[in-house]
């Protein structure tokens, strides 16, 4: 986060053009393709405990080590096996998922995760941004993709939180965050001509950027990129999804991401972000007022009606759908039935063009120092994979990007063909 | 008008300046401004007790105003008193702490909606149980020391829950706060090891929450106890100096004078160089710049008189805003403001009259800056980060609806200036203060001008609501 700050401090100039050219906006809409593929990054914020959404519930360990925690066997929903052996089953609430999963369109890829894995929240959400750990500084892994796309649209990039994430930011790519359609709107104090009139002084005054002084100029360029989107993004507020989508601030931004892609925005990058992992305390696996138990609500009802609408819609085929969290969580559990930080935990990839499946093999959760699966004494879950292999997957073979350029390094791994 | 540099510190060391704040400061000089600024406990703080009354902004709730246990309206309470206070630095200092020390109401709440708002934000004299809400507690040492705020805070209830400690125990501990204590709250990422955060966790065992239950929801109390019994007694070694010898151990004591570890580390934190470089570049970032790197020297200058005064914070902001660093005209305006300043500022600026702050709690969640609600212990986003597209639109339209309230008076004040469109410009001007004036001057005054002049009442109405709402919604004004 501090580091998040010093690259926004340093990067200040880069932002000042983010929104150039708005003669040539619904061109590049066009162009840049209301038909072609989209993705949407899930951020997991807190830090899922991997361990209970896919259970390694023929662990004895998983049981030993989490009296209160262990999700009991006879509960999991059975989803086979990873390549050595080990049956895996999804936490209980995830019902929705696993059709998604049955259907063959829903990947897990276990012990995801980098050498030293860090601890912290702000640091590691930054490394998981930026992609070439162990930096936390710099331009975003989604950034320097939507910077190889040449002039973009304000709209290329747009993310249902208030903030534009670390994973975003990057030289001359502008961000659109709109967390709400109906907020994203030009009030005025007065009405018609007279309300027409400040919509276009507000514009006009936005207009002159003064380049000069760079803080300025951002905010200024901020104002342009709202009101020449204002119109497009209203058409989003007409959507009628095919399904009911629950109503949680999850569930909502979901359904403005399936009217953004329906109504044919030209979106390249979504971002979304549900949080509440951060379960150090009364983690509650089971109980369904138990708060990891609520967490897997949300998601599964959240992701399972947006597979449902755009599968309805078609749109799944353009759609994919990959999650992150900052870290996994300590095997054992803590005094407080919950978890501490960890490392490894695990990633979901969903949509039309998914190889389901799991992928990576789950670890011993065997304390004995001498696990190779395990590190820090025993404690925590080491990575098996590269976070960085699911990245250059998704950027080289649904982007169609180039991952080397942009993670600034090979790091394609074949075992990894979830999509 | 007051003098630019005058204004210029009630922009960064206030929320601005409203015609009652010009009245005071607007013929001080500077350092008698910076004095009054500074030496707050010499003017009385009855803001509170103005809530409600005419004259001054308004507050509006769900049945009895009970900022105590409703944290609506203690939101509401908070942006009075920043639009209102005499004590504009204690205001401010008040919302710094808040940011660094950033508590969440949600997650105190699971106590209970209302006693989760008392752990928060209640005034002991007005509590049933005297309990002191954590922003009290940082109100009332808002230029004390960190060694004690860090002392206070770590056995502050409302922060015990926010960060488990309520249930950091010998046979678990928990880690929550002693990371934190590390990374946020003292010497920072990078300045800390996963070994002593370990560590860290074990000298704070025992450090938990104590309930004495009352009726019900709004009436239990909550207070530090510290549980020997909880306490784990084996020594703990950090990678850095813990006492002054440089010893890096803290030693193994009986449980009964366990919480004697707890205190060795907070006063090793506090009183630690990398701290001190790290509250000096804060306090640099909040009053003087966050857009250029703070420079070495000063921060160095800071740091020292931060360490050689006991952590003490007075005379580190007192040298901050009588420095040529912080005076510099160059500066002015280059600071982007957070949501509550913008807010805040707005109505000081436009007029409150009829207004309640009630109608900004919304938008303040829409602009990402809800009181009582940071986004993680981390606190906000700042700088750059308050503005997206997004946040910028609820910007404003929050302009839009204040403009609306107040479009009758305004016209009204105007009155004498109806003879033209830019006399009616400049009237609005005179009240309003975007960063750069030249820049959006034509833009204006075409827009006041727009059609025939007739300087009538509904011409008046619009056009003077219109220009509160384009100026208090352009990128000039977003900046203190």
């Amino acid at each position: 986060m501090i580091t998040r700050r010093q690259f926004v401090k340093n990067g200040v100039a880069a932002f000042t053009v983010s929104f150039a050219a708005p003669a040539f906006l619904s061109d590049l809409a066009k162009a840049q393709g209301a038909s072609s593929r989209n993705l949407v990054v899930l951020a997991l914020a807190g830090g899922n405990d991997g361990l209970s959404t896919l259970v390694p519930y023929t662990d004895a360990f998983y049981y030993s080590r989490r009296p209160t925690l262990a999700i009991p066997a006879g509960t999991v929903l059975q989803i086979g096996s990873d390549s050595s052996g080990k049956a895996l089953g999804l936490h209980p609430r995830l019902t929705g998922l696993r059709d998604v999963f049955n259907a063959g369109r829903l990947a897990f890829i276990q012990r995801v995760g980098y050498q030293n894995s860090s601890r912290s929240h702000f640091t590691g959400t930054d490394i998981w941004s930026v992609g070439t750990p162990p930096s936390s500084q710099g331009s975003g892994w989604l950034g320097r993709y939507l910077s190889t796309l040449g002039p973009l649209d304000p709209l290329a990039a747009w993310t249902t939180t208030g903030d534009t994430p670390h994973s975003m930011l990057a030289s001359g790519v502008g961000v659109a965050a709109i967390s709400s359609i109906s907020n994203f709107a030009f009030a005025s104090p007065n009405s018609g001509a007279e309300a027409t009139l400040e919509r276009t002084t507000a514009s006009a005054i936005a207009s002159h950027v003064p380049v000069s002084v760079p803080h300025l100029s951002f905010v200024a360029s901020t104002v342009q990129g709202a009101m020449q989107t204002l119109d497009r993004v209203a058409t989003v507020g007409t959507y009628n999804p095919s399904v009911t989508y629950p109503n949680t601030g999850f569930g909502q931004a979901l359904r403005m991401v399936a009217g953004a892609m329906s109504k044919g925005i030209g979106t390249k990058v979504f971002f979304v972000q549900t949080g509440g992992f951060d379960t150090h305390a009364a983690q509650d696996t089971t109980g369904a007022n138990g708060s990891y138990f609520r967490l897997m609500a949300s998601l599964d009802d959240g992701l399972a009606a947006f597979y449902n609408d755009l599968r309805n819609s078609g749109l799944i085929n353009n759609t994919l759908v990959l999650s992150f969290s900052e870290f996994g969580r300590r095997i054992t559990e803590n005094g407080s039935r919950g978890t501490d930080h960890g490392a490894a935990s695990i990633m979901m990839a969903m949509g039309g063009g998914v190889r389901g499946g799991i992928y990576g093999t789950a670890a011993s959760l065997n304390p004995d120092p001498s696990n190779a699966t395990l590190e820090n004494s025993g404690n925590d879950v080491k990575f098996e994979n590269d976070f960085r292999s699911a990245y250059a997957r998704v950027i080289d073979n649904w982007l169609g990007g180039d991952s080397v350029g942009i993670l600034g390094g090979n790091f394609k791994a074949a075992s990894l063909n979830f999509v | 008008m007051a003098d630019d540099s005058i204004a210029h510190l009630l922009r960064r060391a206030g929320f601005g300046a409203s015609s009652d704040d010009l009245a005071i400061y607007g013929s001080m000089s500077y350092n008698a401004a910076v004095d009054r600024l500074l030496n707050y406990d010499a003017i009385p703080d009855d803001v509170d007790a103005k809530i409600g009354q005419a004259g001054f902004v308004g507050t509006t709730s769900n049945g009895a105003f009970s900022p105590n246990t409703v944290i609506n309206d203690a939101r509401q309470r908070w942006l009075f008193r920043m639009v209102h206070s005499n004590r504009p630095l204690q205001e401010k200092m008040t919302l710094f702490w808040h940011n660094y020390f950033a508590t969440g109401y949600n997650k105190v709440a699971s106590v209970g909606q209302q006693d989760g708002a008392r752990l928060m934000v209640a005034k002991p004299g007005e509590d049933p149980k005297g309990q002191k809400g954590q922003i009290e507690m940082l109100r009332d040492n808002a230029l004390g020391s960190l060694n004690d705020l860090l002392n206070r805070i770590a056995t502050d209830p409302a922060m015990l829950i926010w960060l488990d400690g309520n249930t950091n125990t010998k046979q678990n501990p928990q880690e929550n706060f002693g990371r934190e204590l590390m990374e946020l709250f003292s010497r920072g990422v990078g300045f800390y090891t996963e070994q002593d955060v370990y560590a860290a966790a074990r000298v704070f065992t025992g450090w938990n929450l104590r309930i004495d239950r009352g009726t019900g929801d709004g009436n239990n109390a909550y207070s530090f106890v510290y549980n020997a019994n909880n306490h784990e007694t084996a020594a703990k070694t950090f990678s850095f100096p813990v006492y002054s010898d440089g010893g890096t151990t803290i030693p193994s004591r009986s449980a009964s004078a366990g919480m004697q570890d707890g205190l060795d580390l907070i006063n090793a934190l506090a009183m630690h160089p990398e701290t001190a470089r790290r509250v000096a570049t804060r306090l640099y970032e909040f009053f003087v710049s966050e857009t250029a790197p703070a420079p070495a020297a000063f921060i160095n200058q800071l740091a020292l008189i931060y360490l050689q005064n006991g952590s003490n914070i007075k005379p580190v902001v007192q040298t901050i805003l009588r420095s040529s660093q912080f005076t510099d005209p160059s500066i002015y305006f280059t600071r982007y403001s957070w949501p509550v300043e913008y807010v805040v500022r707005s109505i000081k600026e436009t007029g409150w009259t009829g207004f309640s702050v009630s109608t900004a709690l919304t938008p303040l969640v829409n602009m990402g800056q809800q009181l009582f609600e940071p986004p993680d212990v981390a606190g906000w986003d700042l700088g750059q980060l308050w503005f997206s597209t997004g946040k910028m639109l609820s910007r404003m339209n929050f302009a839009s609806t204040l403009a609306s309230n107040q479009k009758f008076r305004l016209a009204t004040a105007a009155a004498g200036a109806k003879g033209s469109a830019q006399a009616l410009l400049n009237f609005m001007l005179a009240k309003m203060t975007p960063a750069d004036v030249n820049g959006i001057y034509a833009d204006l005054l075409a827009y006041a001008g727009t059609g025939t002049w007739t300087g009538s009442d509904a011409q008046m109405q619009a056009r003077a609501s219109g220009l509160a709402h384009v100026i208090l919604g352009s990128a000039e004004y977003q900046f203190v």
